[in-house]
């Protein structure tokens, strides 16, 4: 094929509807170089965050052909009828063309508590070994491309974004949980704010990432396993009400306190 | 002038890269409150796209006959002198080379989780120029790791974050820096920061060029800013070329073939089929006898560091990309006018384990299988040695108010930059220009803002926007990329660079002229407008500083002067200041490294 055409959604603020542009093809080409031809030769106004070029920023998240990707790793050779369509992100609020207001994945993340080491094991270097890091590792792999925010139900059909987290904070709050210096509790955040029985395993956004964290195996199952056993074990229930099993004191929980990063916004106006 | 939105901070960091971030941390821990500004979304600066590892001379690896490799501060401040060919600031490398440890093993403390060895410490990978074993590294995503681990924690630590606002000028009074000026790039409505002390932590600039590693941030405003505040510049002409750029497909040309290839193993190859780093005529006389002289001692290093001299492919990165550019030059290059970079023999399991993103990368946009085939790569304007010239203890530029760390400032890396010194040096830095800040904001108060200078901002960046008819950015910007190509990277010569200086100043008299249709909300045509002045700005101070050095040093290789002037050339660094609207080119000798240092060449 010597040229595609793009089906690219334009306009502000949610209104808007898709405009063709006639793309040349080079070999091994994305559909973010696409994106950039048309800005440099058809319309420097059509709007689109890229950094790295290099699917390791996560920053130019979309939806191609109604599926989440990024354009920085999207071959245009995947669409051998050369039609793509090109779309924001659907969860998040449309600010214009490809971008959108991501912010509230960071507000939400500015609640969670950082890792807090034991003091008493010493300071860092730690000794671990490969295996005590290896399942922490892979979700540190999360490029914050918020594409499995993008495609979680709960976040995309529901609107619940008072109530879910969403997988990358479940992500997040994985690393830290199951990170073998860590030694805040939070369960308590998990199963409050971070909402984490909300996810019902559809594994959507194990499909989208593009790092190929098993999200929902690896992050979510356990963490609801480790809050269905603290809060809704019948037998430990029933012990603890007849006095024959104390409720551990806790250690500090996780999440109580307001956030200490504020993350702004440009004041709304038209233009 | 346009009223705006206004905030006050004791300290403005801007840029939240590794180096931005650490000095929050700093700053916060000093007691100040912070704003942050980036140009993009918070945790996407450069930083991510490290890959190789943060070097610090921890001396955490075995050696074959047992013992740990006997690596220190020491053998780093040698190493890291040597490779940036003595231009660096002997001060800010001591700093550096002894920082470093504590930097990485706090990293740890706030929750990096590196890869280990087999007696429990952090794992260190071999690199060019790097002695021993020292890139303390999480597979080939370190910089993931480093930029990750310092926003969380200063997330923790409490910030005020302004994500996507790009600043148009520093804001003075009386000659000190006391703010900023930007717009936020979703609204293109402007907002001012008033602070006691601004850290530029805003990252290199390799945008000028076609073929390069960096991002579209990658444009130079932060040094821009901090010239056309009066500071001062040093090393401007020592770009670094990443000797292992992607050449092909098209699309990924310049994207970043991380040395960790090399440092695991992997070879590269002309098309003739030569493992052309043995050539004798390649190897500096200063590293001569230090590197393996056969395939097979090179291999054998591969599982006995002790016994074995590494591998060619590991000299400074300097020297492995004149090699590629002469080889492709000799009519030796690949199809796409590369070379062949070449890990197959290490096994699709232990690539894929080792260099599981690079594997990912070539597969899914190069359609090579890197476990069974080779990749074709060649030089990439990768990172800027040069920068704001700063204190070594405080990281203040020279003028009041300002600080810089990070690849915008100037000074450590000297002609040639280590690879895995970069992350130490923002977390080194960073911290120090926090603290830097930090104790000058003490005591201070906020100034009053010059509306003058605000409503000029403002002027200059409005006067492009709504019009029709002018020039592209777009269109300039390529002219730029094409010239800054051809004349003043790898290769430099006089005829050349001043054919470049010629076209850059044609260029920055046309873009008085651009325009940039459409609105104010989120209008990519007219930030490039913006960029592309900075780009403008910095091109022309990096031709005028590499028609100046009249010899071949660490990056600057000019085949009209060959030879390395340790005499003349190499006793002094230029720098540049503003003077009268024009950049100056000004010589400025080395500052004298004590004995105790000098002493050090003998031993290590």
């Amino acid at each position: 094929m010597e040229s595609i055409t793009l089906h690219v959604f334009r306009g502000a603020h949610g209104v808007g509807s898709l405009t063709d542009y006639e793309v040349p093809v080079t070999p091994g080409m994305v559909v973010l170089d696409a994106i950039h031809y048309i800005q440099a030769h058809t319309d420097g106004t059509l709007a689109c965050r890229w950094n790295c070029k290099a699917a390791k920023c996560g920053s130019c998240s979309a939806e191609i052909n109604g599926v989440p990707g990024l354009l920085c790793k999207t071959r245009v050779d995947l669409f051998p009828e050369g039609d793509i369509a090109v779309g924001p992100m659907r969860t998040f609020p449309h600010v214009r063309d490809l971008v959108t207001d991501v912010s509230w994945n960071y507000r939400v993340n500015a609640r969670i508590p950082p890792l807090r080491p034991d003091p008493a094991r010493g300071g860092a270097p730690f000794d671990l070994q490969q295996e005590d890091v290896e399942r922490v590792q892979e979700f540190r792999k999360c490029i914050e491309c918020f594409l499995c925010q993008d495609v979680c139900h709960v976040l995309r059909e529901h609107q619940r974004t008072d109530a879910f987290f969403g997988p990358r904070q479940m992500c997040r709050i994985a690393g830290l949980e199951m990170h073998p210096m860590d030694t805040l509790d939070r369960r308590q955040q998990l199963h409050n704010e971070a909402g984490v029985a909300y996810c019902n395993i559809t594994k959507c956004c194990t499909e989208v990432c593009p790092e190929h964290i098993h999200i929902t195996d690896n992050a979510i199952i356990p963490m609801k396993e480790r809050v269905v056993d603290s809060y809704f074990d019948p037998v430990a229930g029933i012990l603890r009400k007849i006095g024959v099993l104390q409720r551990q004191p806790r250690q500090k929980a996780a999440g109580d306190a307001a956030p200490a990063t504020t993350i702004h916004s440009p004041p709304k106006s038209a233009d | 002038m346009e009223p705006c939105e206004a905030f006050d901070y004791d300290i403005l960091v801007v840029g939240a890269g590794g180096a931005g971030l650490r000095a929050v941390i700093a700053a916060r821990e000093a007691g100040c409150r912070v704003g942050v500004v980036c140009k993009s979304l918070l945790g996407k600066a450069h930083t991510v796209m490290a890959e190789g590892g943060v070097a610090a001379a921890l001396g955490n690896m075995v050696s074959s006959d047992g013992e740990l490799e006997p690596d220190g501060w020491e053998t780093h401040f040698v190493d890291t002198m040597k490779g940036g060919a003595f231009l660096n600031n002997w001060r800010m490398v001591e700093i550096f080379a002894h920082e470093a440890i504590d930097r990485v093993f706090e990293l740890e403390q706030y929750g990096a989780v590196f890869d280990r060895t087999p007696e429990g410490r952090i794992a260190q990978r071999p690199f060019g120029g790097h002695k021993y074993r020292r890139l303390n590294h999480v597979g080939d995503r370190t910089g993931l790791e480093l930029i990750r681990t310092v926003q969380d924690k200063a997330v923790g630590a409490g910030m005020d974050v302004h994500m996507e606002v790009t600043l148009v000028r520093l804001l003075t009074a009386g000659g000190v820096v006391v703010g900023a000026l930007g717009y936020h790039r979703e609204t293109g409505r402007f907002v001012t920061f008033r602070a006691k002390a601004v850290v530029l932590a805003t990252g290199g600039w390799g945008r000028m060029f076609r073929f390069t590693s960096n991002s579209w941030e990658g444009t130079g405003d932060g040094v821009t800013l901090a010239y056309e505040a009066g500071a001062e510049l040093i090393d401007m002409e020592m770009m670094q070329f990443h000797p292992t750029g992607m050449i092909w497909p098209p699309g990924m040309r310049g994207i970043l073939v991380t040395e960790g290839v090399r440092g695991e193993g992997g070879i590269l190859r002309n098309s003739r089929g030569e493992r052309f780093m043995f050539k004798p005529e390649y190897m500096p006389e200063l590293y001569r006898g230090q590197f393996a002289e056969s395939e097979q001692e090179a291999a054998g290093w591969l599982d006995d560091k002790k016994r074995f001299r590494r591998p060619p492919e590991l000299l400074p990165r300097d020297v492995v990309s004149r090699a590629i550019y002469r080889e492709v030059k000799a009519g030796n290059g690949c199809e796409h006018g590369g070379v062949f970079l070449d890990v197959s023999q290490r096994g699709a399991e232990y690539i894929k384990a080792k260099l599981p993103s690079m594997y990912d990368q070539f597969h899914a946009l190069g359609d090579v299988d890197i476990t069974v085939e080779p990749m074709e790569v060649y030089p990439t304007v990768h990172y800027t040695m040069g920068g704001i010239r700063v204190d070594p203890e405080t990281a203040a530029a020279t003028v009041p108010g300002l600080f810089a760390a990070g690849e915008v400032a100037g000074g450590l890396h000297g002609a040639n930059r280590l690879g895995g010194n970069s992350l130490s040096d923002i977390l080194v830095f960073g911290r120090r220009a926090g603290d830097g800040a930090a104790a000058w904001a003490a005591g201070k108060s906020l100034a009053e803002l010059d509306p003058a200078q605000i409503a000029d901002g403002q002027e200059q960046m409005l006067k492009p926007l709504g019009k029709s008819g002018g020039e592209s950015p777009y269109a300039l910007h390529a002219e730029l990329q094409e010239t800054m190509q051809q004349n003043a990277m790898i290769a430099r010569e006089e005829a050349g660079l001043k054919i470049a200086l010629d076209k850059v100043r044609e260029l920055q008299k046309r873009a008085e002229g651009l325009a940039a249709p459409g609105g104010r909300e989120y209008n990519p045509g007219w930030h490039a407008t913006r960029d592309l002045v900075s780009m403008l700005t910095v091109s022309e101070i990096i031709v005028l500083c590499a028609l100046e050095r009249k010899e071949s040093r660490g990056a600057q290789w000019r085949i009209d002067f060959p030879e390395r002037d340790d005499a003349g050339w190499g006793t002094k660094n230029l720098v540049v200041h503003r003077r009268d609207g024009q950049p100056a080119v000004v010589e400025s000798p080395l500052p004298a490294m004590p004995e105790h240092l000098k002493a050090l060449f003998q031993e290590h």
